[in-house]
């Protein structure tokens, strides 16, 4: 009797601290939410798609909540094939795309009534990131592919000059990738693996832009391609260049803007349709000074000015 | 699995249970119709609930099946390529290739080496707490295993990507700490609370009279273990093996952050892997709905189904044939 007192109790103190830990929790959040809520009648914009794009998202609707209280747009991620999926299906106003949208998605789209709109909201430069002590500082797009293609010949980091890297005893390559059917796995493909070619078998692919520069901080041999906007202190970007021996270009604004950086792609939003007069609002927003001021701040390349 | 734990004794069987001091209901009145009605309700919503087990089994394995099936009978899809091959290159551009060899070794080797972790630790600690431990230390320590138990497999993974990466890598000085080792660790972390649980059950199911038998033959505490109690509850014991199995058979999340994810045939335990599991975790959400892709995804589903459902018959046989032995 006395023993399943004492269990009962454990569980009964456990669960009471549970509690207490959630209601201290919500305590601090909830004003802020309070403060938009009152208003019955708000508008929601589901803002569904490209990982690569969820950060800065997010970032636009904190904003956007700020200065039009009465609309509140819900952003989720999932990858650029979710957000087209989302779209077809009618599940979402907005679809964030790190890619242009296939002939055959306008096509099922267009089957279901929706003919999708384009927007141009920024740009992405993909960076190829290594290890901070890794003493490597560019890479050729020759190279890369041959490290990640299917049949690519270096496997080594003494094949493209590194002899050592502080703190790694091996000499393998270690490539991280993205699962396979991400916005970026199919950009990066697209424009270093080849365009008929497969990504070499093993590489450790993450299910998140952000998981492929955590692995890579924490992994001295390790490779990784991701978006500029996720870079960290413990990790470092090569500069790229087309060819080997050829000086490698630094990711950046300008040299997104007049493509010398050769890792660089547009960053769209696709509406279902012509966009209702409060999504139109948002998107103006978005590519004005103010939105593009965001893109900035979180990483990524704002569109030119004109 | 609970009755084979608890082993009534033949003859057993649970009449009508009268508490001492009840009137026999029959003589004083009649029963309203309402209580008889009630009892037939709720004698019936209990038979609902035995076979909607049956039903969800079935209705999970014909769906997961319809839905792979379009493409499993279609002339496209080569059974010994899927099985024998390790190249998976669902979304290729060029040659699309379903070969889930990789896959299917690395859920065994990450299954493998978790119950070798795992099978020791669980039934010693079940051991431990049955016969070894009294009063107060083994309600702490049951609560406390237990509790390890209430742990999510997300919180395993998180642990599995921010302590044990990094700790693997200077350990054992490997270049990934994202390998094989680290998942199975979780994963013997994560089943051995269901061991020590359903072993230590039927470890007590043994009666006393056994240990006092041993005890009166002069044998020792390990000898009373080794050669009464553990034959004694050997099919408990196996149960409780084989639902650790099926847990780290089925387990998700935790490897699909812990394992590294990478399609490869591990040399080994220090390689990163893919398990069957992780491969539908990550690829069904993107794949669209019908397409040749999301239908291999449900074959692999088929799959998974087919190799616990070997395990599952064969831990059946196994203990009937113990029984018998």
């Amino acid at each position: 009797m006395q023993l399943i007192k004492i269990r009962l109790w454990t569980s009964v103190c456990l669960s009471a601290a549970a509690i207490c830990v959630l209601i201290a929790g919500c305590k601090r959040t909830a004003p802020q939410e309070n403060g938009g809520a009152e208003h019955p009648k708000k508008i929601v914009i589901q803002n569904i798609g490209s990982d690569t794009m969820v950060n800065l998202a997010q970032a636009w609707a904190e904003s956007y909540a700020k200065t039009e209280p009465m609309v509140s747009v819900e952003v989720s991620g999932g990858g650029s094939g979710v957000g087209v999926a989302a779209l077809i299906n009618g599940t979402a106003e907005i679809a964030n795309c790190s890619r242009k949208l296939e002939p055959e998605e306008v096509a099922k789209a267009k089957t279901k009534g929706r003919d999708p709109k384009e927007f141009l909201v920024g740009f992405d430069g993909l960076a190829v990131y290594v290890h901070k002590d890794n003493p490597l500082s560019q890479i050729s797009l020759e190279e890369l592919a041959e490290i990640y293609r299917e049949g690519g010949k270096i496997n080594k980091w003494s094949e493209v000059g590194v002899s050592a890297i502080p703190g790694s005893k091996s000499n393998d390559i270690i490539r991280v990738s993205r699962q396979n059917n991400s916005g970026t796995y199919q950009y990066f493909r697209e424009t270093v693996v080849g365009k008929k070619a497969d990504f070499k078998q093993g590489s450790l692919d993450m299910n998140g832009s952000k998981d492929v520069v955590e692995l890579v901080s924490k992994t001295p041999g390790a490779i990784g391609y991701s978006g500029l906007g996720y870079a960290t202190a413990a990790v470092k970007i090569l500069k790229i260049s087309a060819k080997k021996g050829e000086g490698g270009v630094q990711p950046s604004i300008a040299s997104v803007h007049d493509k010398t950086y050769p890792l660089s792609r547009p960053l769209f939003m696709y509406t279902p349709g012509e966009p209702s007069a409060q999504v139109k609002h948002y998107i103006d927003w978005i590519v004005s000074d103010t939105g593009q001021k965001i893109v900035e701040q979180t990483g990524y390349v704002p569109l030119p000015k004109n | 699995m609970e009755q084979e734990v608890l082993d009534l004794p033949e003859g057993a069987v649970p009449g009508p249970i009268k508490a001492p001091g009840a009137k026999p209901m029959m003589h004083g009145r009649k029963r309203p119709v309402w209580e008889i009605g009630f009892e037939v309700g709720l004698e019936w919503l209990i038979r609902l609930c035995g076979i909607s087990a049956i039903l969800f089994v079935f209705g999970i394995f014909a769906f997961v099946f319809r839905e792979g099936a379009g493409f499993l009978f279609s002339g496209r899809f080569s059974l010994p390529k899927f099985l024998f091959t390790t190249e998976w290159y669902p979304t290729s551009m060029s040659n699309i290739r379903y070969g889930v060899l990789a896959l299917i070794v690395g859920t065994g080797s990450v299954t493998i080496l978790a119950m070798a972790i795992a099978v020791p630790f669980g039934l010693g600690a079940a051991i431990f707490i049955s016969e070894f431990c009294t009063g107060r230390i083994k309600e702490i320590l049951k609560i406390i295993i237990e509790l390890l138990a209430a742990i999510p497999s997300v919180v395993w993974g998180f642990i599995g990507i921010s302590i044990m990466n990094p700790l693997i890598q200077t350990v054992f000085s490997v270049p990934v700490g994202l390998n094989v080792f680290n998942g199975a660790t979780l994963l013997a972390l994560m089943s051995v609370p269901i061991m020590v649980s359903i072993g230590e059950d039927s470890l007590k199911a043994v009666p006393d009279s056994f240990r006092e038998a041993a005890l009166a033959m002069g044998a020792t505490r390990w000898q009373t273990i080794v050669r009464v109690l553990l034959p004694a509850a050997k099919n408990g014991l196996l149960a409780a093996v084989l639902l650790g199995i099926g847990r780290a058979v089925g387990e998700t999340m935790a490897v699909l952050m812990a394992t590294g994810h990478a399609v490869k045939i591990p040399h080994s335990i220090f390689d990163p892997v893919r398990t069957l599991t992780a491969t539908i975790a990550a690829e069904l959400g993107e794949a669209s709905v019908g397409s040749d892709h999301y239908q291999v995804l449900f074959i692999v589903g088929i799959l998974l189904f087919t190799i616990t459902f070997v395990v599952n018959l064969s831990a059946d046989l196994i203990v009937r044939g113990v029984r018998k032995g």
